[in-house]
């Protein structure tokens, strides 16, 4: 695949008020929109302690697409995952996945040390009413579907931070979501686990027609990924860019494509960084 | 498939691999380990105790561990020692689990209603810190002079550490656990069931710990206070020896509240870390 300056195209006009269109990209050729986020603003606090953590954020993301959302710290990444989980309600504005099952994942793989591998996988089952007959099969199919068959005896301490992440994603899709949610999920491991990993979320989600969210901050890993980027200021939180990235099958993270792709963001958010340079 | 070989190439790698050597001889090492320094306290406490008698201070009270453990072996074979024991372990018990029963329900109900954490959450603090001996004079004028007193102190003493610690570990359960659990789809009962209360496990088995250790010295206390007519207890036996002035009768008894004591300590503390090892929450380096 070829990624050139010309197909790497922020959106001419504002980008809150194409994605709002709802002829940008966004409307894929499966048609659906998995998640709609209309004017959705968020105020934490009040008073002089009031802070805006997001601002008139619209987003539409279409069924089986997989939107990266990069931007610095505190631009509410994590605060706009919680409002598309139903963790959390907007102060103003709507979101809307249609009815869509959502699954979250998070930088820890926050799974419960107490239970194996395969009782954590199962868990997320029994809590989506899954009968306990077929519970046992279908745990043993999503841990290998993470390739961790073999390891649902193991508690999570004896598990590897990267083998703990893809029991965490294996925890998320047993909650048969269709919109998976990612914060930061491979933040805290090394480069060639994250790499691995990449290969392995850009297989599951193609063979199970998953719509992904997927925050970082890396912006490397949201080069390999994204079929679209958002890029998102930071105090208040609003988008300030969206790079469509043509989907032509596996990009490699060392490949030139990703590498000008990631250039190119990287430029896009030093400019923005340089505005809180007060 | 490369990346699936890539992957197990790396998670074998990062796996600890399983530590060699024969099994009896690691056990053997393992036991000695163990079992030496205790010895070692036991002999160097026997070597005080001897030398002070040596010296021949307040050798009218204080006997040698040669009496008393001749007392102590006289009173296993001949005396009511195990009856005695029989009677305060089975005060002991029977309180223990009434005090566990009523400090979990109290617990678990102040941890989940707010209100009721804000009125009674601090009067729980406080009867943890109160001796709870000080409520026997007001069980005997409750219940009289019987076992029923003996437990109502008992249960003042344990159950409020047992309430504290499960409204500690609810407290304590992690929050991005909740988050996980929650966006899982466990909510009411499950979410207790499923994620709470096995979070708040191993604060729970300290609380359970802590009251274990107030409920012995609340019921030491209280066989003290309270004699019940035609049933022996450790703290009478030890009030019994006292007025006959039989002082290696009074060393036996304390030796048996103490062994009494350390054995139901140990086996709280190896409850503990095996929950703790279950979690990986030990230290594999420290933990031999």
């Amino acid at each position: 695949m070829r990624v050139s300056n010309e197909q790497v195209t922020p959106p001419a006009s504002s980008p809150g008020a194409s994605a709002l269109s709802g002829t940008g990209p966004a409307d894929g050729p499966a048609g659906g929109e998995a998640v709609r986020l209309t004017d959705v603003s968020k105020v934490y606090g009040t008073g002089r302690a009031e802070l805006l953590a997001l601002d008139s954020i619209s987003l539409t993301v279409a069924d089986g697409e997989f939107v990266c959302i990069i931007g610095a710290s505190g631009c509410g990444k994590s605060t706009l995952l919680n409002l598309v989980a139903g963790l959390d309600q907007p102060t103003s504005g709507q979101v809307d996945t249609s009815g869509r099952k959502v699954g979250l994942m998070f930088q820890e793989p926050a799974l419960f040390p107490w239970l194996t591998a395969g009782r954590n996988v199962e868990l997320a089952l029994q809590a989506q009413g899954v009968p306990r007959a077929v519970r046992r099969a279908q745990t043993t199919e999503l841990l290998e579907a993470v390739r961790l068959g073999g390891f649902g005896d193991k508690r999570p301490h004896e598990l590897s931070g990267g083998m703990r992440q893809r029991v965490a994603l294996a925890r998320a899709l047993a909650q048969n979501a269709d919109v998976l949610l990612m914060d930061e999920p491979f933040g805290a491991l090394d480069a060639m686990t994250r790499d691995l990993l990449h290969d392995e979320l850009e297989r599951i989600c193609t063979e199970r027609t998953l719509t992904v969210l997927f925050v970082t901050h890396n912006v490397r890993e949201a080069a390999r990924l994204g079929d679209r980027v958002v890029l998102l200021s930071s105090r208040p939180g609003r988008i300030i860019d969206e790079y469509t990235l043509p989907r032509a099958g596996h990009r490699r993270i060392d490949s030139p494509e990703v590498s000008q792709v990631a250039a190119s963001l990287t430029d896009r958010l030093r400019e923005e960084m340089g505005r809180h340079d007060y | 498939m490369t990346t699936n070989q890539a992957l197990r190439g790396l998670d074998n790698l990062e796996l600890r691999s399983p530590q060699g050597g024969p099994e009896h001889a690691r056990l053997a090492r393992k036991a000695w380990a163990v079992a030496w320094p205790k010895l070692a306290a036991i002999v160097l406490v026997l070597a005080v105790w001897e030398l002070i008698t040596l010296t021949g201070w307040k050798k009218l009270v204080l006997k040698g561990p040669g009496p008393v453990f001749s007392d102590l072996w006289h009173q296993m074979h001949h005396g009511m020692l195990w009856a005695t024991i029989g009677w305060t372990l089975r005060s002991a018990v029977t309180g223990y689990f009434v005090a566990l029963i009523i400090g979990s329900l109290v617990g678990l109900l102040v941890a989940r209603i707010p209100p009721l954490r804000a009125a009674v959450g601090s009067i729980i603090t406080g009867l943890q810190t109160m001796p709870s001996v000080a409520w026997a004079p007001f069980a005997i004028v409750l219940f009289g002079e019987n076992s029923s007193a003996i437990l109502f102190v008992v249960i003042m003493g344990a159950a409020p550490s047992i309430a504290n610690g499960l409204i500690t570990g609810v407290d304590y359960t992690p929050p991005l656990l909740l988050r996980a659990g929650k966006t899982m789809g466990l909510h009411g009962f499950a979410l207790y069931r499923y994620l709470i209360l096995p979070a708040s496990l191993p604060a729970y088995v300290a609380g359970m710990k802590q009251g274990w250790a107030f409920a012995w010295r609340s019921l030491m206390a209280a066989e003290l206070f309270i004699a019940i007519i035609g049933q022996v207890s450790l703290g009478q036996q030890l009030d019994a020896d006292m007025s006959v002035q039989d002082f290696a009768g009074v060393s036996s008894v304390i030796i048996v509240i103490l062994v009494i004591g350390i054995i139901v300590d140990t086996i709280f503390t190896k409850a503990d870390l095996a929950l703790r090892r279950r979690r990986g929450l030990l230290d594999p380096a420290a933990a031999s």
